[in-house]
Formats: C-alpha cells, sequence, structure tokens
C-alpha cells in the first residue's frame, strides 16, 4: 500500500491518496502518515504516443527493459512502442512478443503499435485486424520511420482501422521531395552543403490525409508536426470536423536548425530541426488545442551510428527522461499554459488516443498509474541515463522540474529518482 | 589558429593577415633554393576521399617547401573501402605522427567532424568538404583579385560576379563568405535549378540571366566548373542550354571591361562554361591562380602548424 500525501493535482486541490491492490481506493484527507508530497505536482501517469523500443532487432541500441527504466525515469506509466524494429510488428506474433516484453519488465505498459503495411514496405497492408483483436489489442498503426505514401493504401488502411475505432499514426513526409534529405530545407542547408527537408513535404501529406480521414470518416493522428505550415493544415482540419489529433515532439519545440551548424550527427533527426518560427508555431499549436499532445520520438541509437560524419549519421534523439522538463519549460515557466494542459498534453490525450483506458485519471477506481512532478529541483541532463544509448541533444543543460515519483500500477516504478531494480 | 575549417572561422584582420603571409611566401617560391625550414620535422598527411590530383599536388609542394615530411593518403584505394570509419581512418594517421590532416571529402561537414569531435589532437585544414566549403581556394582566389586589382589590404569596392552551377560549389559558398568579409560586393548568376533557396543570406546578390549580371560591369568574373558527372546524370540538364545561356563564349568575352578579370578555379571544361578564347584572353588569371594555390597553401601550413604569422 502507498499512500501519498499532500499532493498538489492539476486542479489545484490538494490531496491525500491511498493506493491499494493496484488501485487508487481513497483521495482527500487520511489521517495515516504516508510518502509527504507537499510542493509537489501529482498528474496522471505520463503516456508516450510515440516511443522506438529497438527491441527486437537492435538491442545494442535499447531493450524493452532499458526503454521502460527511461520511461519510469521520465514520469511515463504507459508507452507506445512503433513498429519499425527487425522484424518489423506487421503481425499478431511479433506485436504479442513486444506486448510480452513489456509486462516481464514490469516497469511501465507496453502498447506495441502495429505496422500498416508489410515489413514497413508501403506496398500491401499488414494484417491489422489480426492485430487488433491479438492479447497486444493493438488500436494504434504506424509505418513510423516510413511515410504511408500511397494514397490508396492509406486510404485502405483508415478504412480498416474504422471497423475497430482504431487510428492510423502517420509520419507525414512526401519520401519523393526529400531523396537523401539531412535537415530543414533553406539557408542554413545551403551555406552548410546538406540536401533539404522541404515544409511542404509534410504540409501535403497532412493536408491529403485529413481529406481522407474525411472522406472516410476513420481516425487520423500526425506524428511528429515540425511545421507551422503543417500546424495551419490541422487547424483547418480540425475546424471541418475531421478526427484528426497530432503531436509535437520536445526537440522541435526547443531546438533549431542553428544547432546542425555544428555537424554533431546528435542534433540529426527526422523530421528536421526546424526554425524559431516554426517552434513559437508549434507552441502555439499546442496551447490552443491545434496540436493535442507531446510525443517524444525517442530514438536511441549506439555509438558508432552518431559518432561519424553527418551524412552517414542516423536520425533520431532520445526523448523519454527529458521530455516532462522540457514541456516544463515550454509550458509552465513560460506562462504559456497551467498544469491541467499539461496533464492533457503528456497524459490524457495521448491515453485516449491508443485507447489506455487504465491511464489518464486520477479517481477513487482507477488503476493507479500517478506520476509527482517536482517543478522546483534542477535536473542535469547527465543524470538522465536509464538508456542503453546517450544520444540526447541536450547533453550539458540542465532543467528545472524533474520527476520525483512514478507509479504504475500501484507500484513505484521510480521512487525519489531512483527507478526500481528488476 | 589551430584548424581551417570556413571561412567563417576567420575574420577579416586574419584573412588579411593570411593573404599578406602568401604574398610574401610567394617570393620563396621565385627564388632557386624553394624551400624554407619551417615546418622541419613535421609530418603532413593529405587525406583525400575524392581525385583530385590538383589539390592533392598543391598541398603537397606547398608542405615541402616549407621542409614538413608529407603522406599522400588515397583514402579511395585503401582501407576506407572496406569500411573503415574517417574517425578510425584519422587516429590511426595521427598515431603514425601526423601534425596536420589535409583532408578532401564528398560528405559537407567532413572536415568540421575531425576537427571538432575530439576524434584527433591534429591540426585539420579542408581541402573541400561535399557542397559546403573549400576555404584555401577562396584564398586563393581573394589573393588573385588582390594582386590583379592592387586593392590594398582587402577587396573593398570590388565587383566579383560568380556564374555557374552554385548550388553544388563548395567553391562558390567559400569565396562568397570570403569575398563579402574582405569587403567585395559578389553576384551569382546561374541556372534556377543550380542556385539554392537563401543564398543571399551568404551575401550574395542574386541575377536570373548572365548578361543582366554584366550589365553592372563586374570587375572580376569566376567561371564555376561544370561538374559533368553529375548533370549527365540529371535528364533536365542540356549542354546546348547551358553554353547559350551561362557560357563565358566569345560575345560575352567582348561585353567585359578591359581590366576584368577572368577566373576560373579549373580544371575548366573548355567549350563548356567557359569558350576556348576566353580562357586564353591576356584577362585570364587561371594560372595565376594555381600559382597562388601554392602560396596561400603554404601560409595556411604555416600558421596552423606553427601558431604564428610567417613574417
Ligand atoms: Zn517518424
Amino acid at each position: 500500500m502507498i499512500i501519498l500525501k499532500n499532493l498538489t493535482l492539476s486542479d489545484g486541490s490538494i490531496n491525500d491518496i491511498r493506493i491499494d491492490g493496484g488501485q487508487i481506493v481513497e483521495m482527500g484527507r487520511i489521517s495515516d502518515s504516508g510518502t509527504d508530497c507537499t510542493d509537489l505536482i501529482g498528474l496522471s501517469g505520463f503516456v508516450d504516443p510515440h516511443t522506438h523500443l529497438r527491441e527486437p532487432g537492435f538491442e545494442a541500441s535499447e531493450t524493452v527493459l532499458s526503454g521502460t527504466r527511461a520511461a519510469s525515469a521520465g514520469g511515463y506509466s504507459a508507452i507506445c512502442a512503433m513498429a519499425n524494429t527487425d522484424p518489423v510488428a506487421d503481425d499478431s506474433n511479433l506485436v504479442e512478443r513486444v506486448y510480452d516484453l513489456g509486462v516481464e519488465a514490469g516497469l511501465c505498459f507496453v502498447q506495441p503499435i502495429g505496422a500498416v503495411t508489410k515489413g514497413l514496405k508501403g506496398l500491401e497492408l499488414s494484417s491489422i485486424a489480426d492485430m487488433s483483436t491479438s492479447r497486444a489489442k493493438v488500436t494504434m498503426f504506424s509505418d513510423d520511420g516510413m511515410c504511408v505514401h500511397d494514397e490508396n493504401l492509406m486510404r485502405q488502411a483508415l478504412l480498416e482501422v474504422k471497423k475497430f475505432g482504431g487510428v492510423v499514426a502517420q509520419h507525414a513526409q512526401d519520401p519523393k521531395m526529400t531523396v537523401g534529405a539531412q535537415m530543414n530545407q533553406g539557408a542554413v542547408a545551403t551555406e552548410l552543403g546538406l540536401t533539404g527537408w522541404p515544409a511542404i513535404a509534410e504540409e501535403q501529406i497532412i493536408a491529403r490525409d485529413a481529406q481522407l480521414a474525411q472522406e472516410t470518416g476513420s481516425r487520423l493522428h500526425i506524428c511528429h508536426l515540425t511545421t507551422a505550415g503543417g500546424v495551419e493544415v490541422v487547424r483547418w482540419a480540425k475546424s471541418k470536423g475531421i478526427q484528426i489529433t497530432a503531436e509535437v515532439t520536445p526537440h522541435h519545440l526547443l531546438l533549431t536548425e542553428e544547432l546542425v551548424r555544428t555537424y554533431d550527427p546528435v542534433y540529426k533527426v527526422n523530421p528536421p530541426l526546424r526554425t524559431a518560427d516554426d517552434n513559437t508555431a508549434l507552441l502555439a499549436g499546442l496551447v490552443d488545442g491545434t496540436i493535442d499532445m507531446l510525443g517524444t520520438d525517442h530514438a536511441p541509437h549506439s555509438g558508432e551510428k552518431k559518432d561519424c560524419e553527418w551524412e552517414n549519421a542516423a536520425f533520431g534523439m532520445l526523448g523519454l527522461e527529458s521530455a516532462a522538463s522540457i514541456l516544463h519549460q515550454v509550458l509552465i515557466q513560460s506562462g504559456a499554459g497551467d498544469w491541467k494542459l499539461f496533464e492533457e498534453i503528456i497524459s490524457k490525450r495521448p491515453a485516449k488516443l491508443a485507447s489506455l483506458d487504465n491511464h489518464g485519471f486520477i479517481k477513487v477506481g482507477a488503476q493507479a498509474n500517478i506520476t509527482v512532478f517536482n517543478p522546483h529541483e534542477r535536473i542535469a541532463v547527465t543524470e538522465m541515463n536509464q538508456s542503453k544509448s546517450n544520444n540526447s541533444p541536450y547533453l550539458g543543460l540542465e532543467f528545472i522540474g524533474r520527476v520525483q515519483h512514478t507509479i504504475y500500477q500501484g507500484q513505484f516504478s521510480m521512487m525519489n529518482q531512483s527507478v526500481r531494480e528488476h | 589558429m589551430k584548424h581551417l575549417i570556413s571561412i567563417r572561422d576567420l575574420t577579416r584582420d586574419s584573412a588579411v593577415a593570411l593573404l599578406d603571409s602568401a604574398q610574401q611566401l610567394s617570393q620563396v617560391n621565385q627564388r632557386t633554393i624553394k624551400s624554407l625550414p619551417a615546418l622541419r620535422g613535421k609530418t603532413v598527411v593529405n587525406l583525400f576521399y575524392e581525385n583530385s590530383t590538383r589539390t592533392r599536388i598543391s598541398f603537397e609542394i606547398a608542405a615541402k617547401r616549407l621542409s614538413a615530411d608529407v603522406i599522400n593518403f588515397d583514402a579511395q584505394s585503401s582501407s576506407t573501402s572496406k569500411g573503415e570509419s574517417l574517425k578510425d581512418t584519422a587516429q590511426t594517421l595521427e598515431a603514425l605522427g601526423a601534425a596536420a590532416i589535409i583532408v578532401r571529402h564528398p560528405m559537407s561537414g567532413a572536415a568540421h567532424s575531425l576537427a571538432n569531435r575530439g576524434w584527433v589532437s591534429a591540426s585539420i585544414i579542408n581541402a573541400g568538404d561535399g557542397r559546403h566549403e573549400h576555404p584555401t581556394q577562396a584564398l586563393l582566389d581573394a589573393m588573385t583579385i588582390r594582386q590583379q586589382k592592387n586593392s590594398g589590404d582587402d577587396l573593398a569596392g570590388i565587383k566579383v560576379l560568380v556564374v555557374g552551377d552554385i548550388e553544388h560549389s563548395r567553391v562558390a559558398r567559400s569565396n562568397m563568405l570570403l569575398l563579402s568579409l574582405l569587403g567585395a560586393t559578389v553576384s551569382v548568376a546561374g541556372p534556377g535549378t543550380l542556385v539554392p533557396e537563401g543564398i543571399e543570406a551568404m551575401g550574395a546578390k542574386v541575377y536570373k540571366t548572365f548578361d543582366e549580371a554584366l550589365d553592372e560591369k563586374p570587375d572580376v568574373v569566376m567561371m564555376l566548373r561544370v561538374q559533368l558527372e553529375r548533370m549527365q546524370k540529371d535528364d533536365t540538364f542540356s549542354t546546348r542550354e547551358y553554353i547559350a545561356n551561362w557560357s563565358l563564349d566569345q560575345t560575352r568575352l567582348g561585353l567585359l571591361g578591359k581590366e576584368t578579370v577572368i577566373m576560373h578555379p579549373g580544371p575548366m571544361n573548355r567549350g563548356l562554361e567557359i569558350s576556348n578564347q576566353a580562357a586564353n584572353d591576356p584577362r585570364s588569371a587561371v594560372l595565376r591562380q594555381v600559382e597562388n594555390g601554392l602560396a596561400v597553401r603554404m601560409a595556411v601550413l604555416h600558421r596552423v602548424l606553427s601558431g604564428e604569422d610567417s613574417n
């Protein structure tokens, strides 16, 4: 049994919370003593709609165990694992395998995402229905890393997931416009002599898919929105009543393409870092609800994939352990939003997106998935060391605000900034 | 100055000092005993991942004139074709005693990575990285312009026009940065598809046609080499069209002023970007560029390896 004392919830109320048998059993004033949470913020456990766990296939970069340790350290009680493993998670056996590894690790809920197309090849649909009825109960499907570029295939996928209320999460990148692309297209790419990734390659796929979602009446999710124009397209789609949601990554809120001038591949990510104007538009979209949620796009890579020339390096950066501190900086410290919005962005909306009914609530009777955030204490990025990889673009930085405790299924997966040993 | 990676690493004054030093060293090249003891006992490696006999030889002679030991490491036909990384190769060369590594690489940023990622502690000189930069080429071009125009310390008030495939040219990028740093006015002209977005941010004015650019009476016309290999893969590229619009042909040669300097980084495609007449014209400074290349590379080697100016 766990008792949290004096916890400030997102609505500002101060509560004690009693957790027993994996559930929240009592809230309000509890006379028994417990873990003191005075001046700490209690939020429903964080949910990441976009994690790369690398197992099976790339265990040198990350495993389900190391990835869920990073998740616990970052305050996550649930993460959605992308399908681009080796083999690709494109049938029920494979998604069940990842699901089971998550249960075995026991630190947070691992919800596998199924591939939209077989082998992420973009040629034929994977066994979407089978995955949805498997033990892993997959409702979200994505070829992330690749765009589902064929418009007819995308339409078929939307129709397929509609049968069970699922969603297609699109990595919006026109492949023909981005052949060999290395960074955001524009003056910096021109000076650095690197092939540009134009904003339009993202925007026009979002526009097309929004129309397909409208026509099919199905649910569409846009992974890692990066451009001001993309925000405009999503805003338009929502105004038409299209069932569209969108996520933004912490790095696209905080970092810009100027960092590429170092040619340090720790800043190499796909879609690429954009401009300060894009950062501003993304934050505005997050605050006005055009962008629904934060997705980390946590993408671990072992050293040799990054300690090389820019063009030879892999795309991707770590995100799970730093996400909440960054959201605290850009949303709360800046005054742009409040804790209620913070909780929506990092927990409630992604839980809804992935149909994770046990996540996104702090109430009596709910499964106890709670993150306790300390908005006062500093964290150096060097302390974020649970992942097997160290490709963090924030190394050397410090943030104000860090996760103090993470509770998953009624147990501390992280207590007082220490992840539970297995 | 530990490395020379990008013109962005230079100030106006450090660039002028390099040109002055190169000017002095060029006198050594005129003398019968063509060597200085400055770098005796130091080993300099030419690490070339692309074929460029001219640049490699220029660096090699420059290093030898300063009495350095030179190793030519042809990375195209060595262990790197067996998958050895740039980092491992550079570390091996350093273990063999390299004090400076002169690197030519097809990827933008390769020299920058060698200098800044803690892989090696040797001085790194960028001899061309992808489409990014070729700083010694820009320095030798600046030196040539300064001589031809008798312009004093820097290039204040001189109008330079760069013509051709700007998009894929590291020579153009380094020149835009350096020449404008030295006070020149730089313009570029080239086919629309080969003038990249945002090039104005590097200090250049963009002209849509060669003829329009010539109306501005440039003091220097720098023709870029057409990279035929690349162009032959591009279906939209027409040699005939290129010559009609972008070649320094006889007609355009006639439009140049008496004192206009014609430059080309070489090797020239005679009859393509530059006509035979233009290449042979007395206003052409192409051989002077080659000669100055030697002096500039001596000055750069001396600067990075001795930490002081030659004077
Ligand atoms: Zn993606």
